[in-house]
């Protein structure tokens, strides 16, 4: 995976298999302090401590429920290599928080990609799914809940042609806006 | 913050969505399935899944749902895309990028044809 949208993407499915009913993707540029954060929290089943350790071993595998894969592994490598981190905090029955740090200006840092192609794919897939989507660059923020969304539009599916502009476009200006709009002081 | 705008806005938005749903575009309900595990993502699954959208939106086409699988244990032929029209068969296709993709809303979602050189036999 070339993107760290699409990484973020490959965890929202495992928090969408663990059975959460509210997901949240945060992305943040810090260019003050050189960190490109990432985060994705769920409700979902958890996790004891022992499969969380288990998670970041590549040689781990659950074919069986195909709760986690080679993903996580590889994100947590990508990181480490560029002065970051994989952490993971998991309570059973709770849900799962997994946060993802790079430095921001290391040279074998992943873009982060397309973030709203990431947001718009999940939002309109799991429509039973609260989703709650943030982007941070410097003190700037973007924040999509779609909850108001999602109740304004009644029983109409989200790929309606016309829902679908409308969000597409929401995400797409919302970062877009902000983005690159953070200054070094 | 450039989030929704207002609640006058998306009550508007729904009317337009419901007028537009009365123009029906494809032959009975769609549903599309595209496989989103880790093999499918780096495989280009997500943008398969754009194009799709895309399709929707640029051809104005109602009554389609879109929705995700896991890993199908066909990890070679990701991206797949499943495509069940009305209460006909769910069809499978393989290595859909985005191009094929567009082959398939235009073929199969809109014309009713089968896109017989991209079907995975199941």
């Amino acid at each position: 995976m070339r993107e760290l949208a699409l990484h973020l993407l490959d965890i929202a499915e495992n928090s969408v298999a663990a059975g959460a009913k509210t997901i949240q993707i945060f992305a943040e540029e810090d260019l003050v302090n050189d960190r490109l954060r990432l985060a994705v929290i769920d409700d979902g089943t958890g996790m004891d401590a022992q499969m969380v350790a288990q998670v970041t071993d590549p040689f781990f595998t659950t074919r069986t429920t195909r709760k986690v894969g080679l993903g996580i592994p590889l994100l947590k490598a990508a990181a480490e290599a560029c002065n970051g981190f994989l952490a993971i905090s998991s309570v059973p029955a709770k849900g799962t928080r997994i946060e993802v740090e790079f430095q921001h200006s290391h040279i074998d840092r992943m873009p982060l990609g397309d973030l709203p192609g990431t947001w718009l794919t999940l939002l309109v897939s799991y429509p039973a799914i609260h989703w709650i989507f943030q982007y941070k660059n410097g003190s700037s923020c973007f924040e999509f809940d779609d909850v108001l969304f999602k109740r304004e539009m009644g029983d109409l599916p989200l790929t309606e042609p016309t829902i679908l502009t409308f969000l597409r476009q929401c995400l797409q200006e919302g970062v877009a806006d902000i983005q690159g709009s953070a200054v070094i002081q | 913050m450039p989030t929704v705008k207002s609640l006058e806005d998306l009550k508007k938005l729904r009317e337009e969505a419901l007028e537009k749903r009365k123009l029906k575009t494809t032959p009975g309900n769609v549903q599309i399935t595209v496989a989103m595990g880790t093999c499918g993502i780096a495989a280009g699954a997500r943008e398969t899944m754009k194009a799709i959208l895309d399709t929707i939106e640029t051809q104005n086409l109602t009554g389609i749902t879109v929705t995700q699988t896991g890993c199908m244990g066909l990890c070679e032929k990701e991206p797949i895309v499943q495509v069940t029209v009305g209460d006909q068969p769910k069809v499978t296709y393989g290595k859909v990028n985005p191009e094929a993709a567009k082959r398939i809303m235009q073929q199969h979602v809109v014309g009713g044809k089968t896109v017989e050189d991209m079907v995975i036999p199941l």
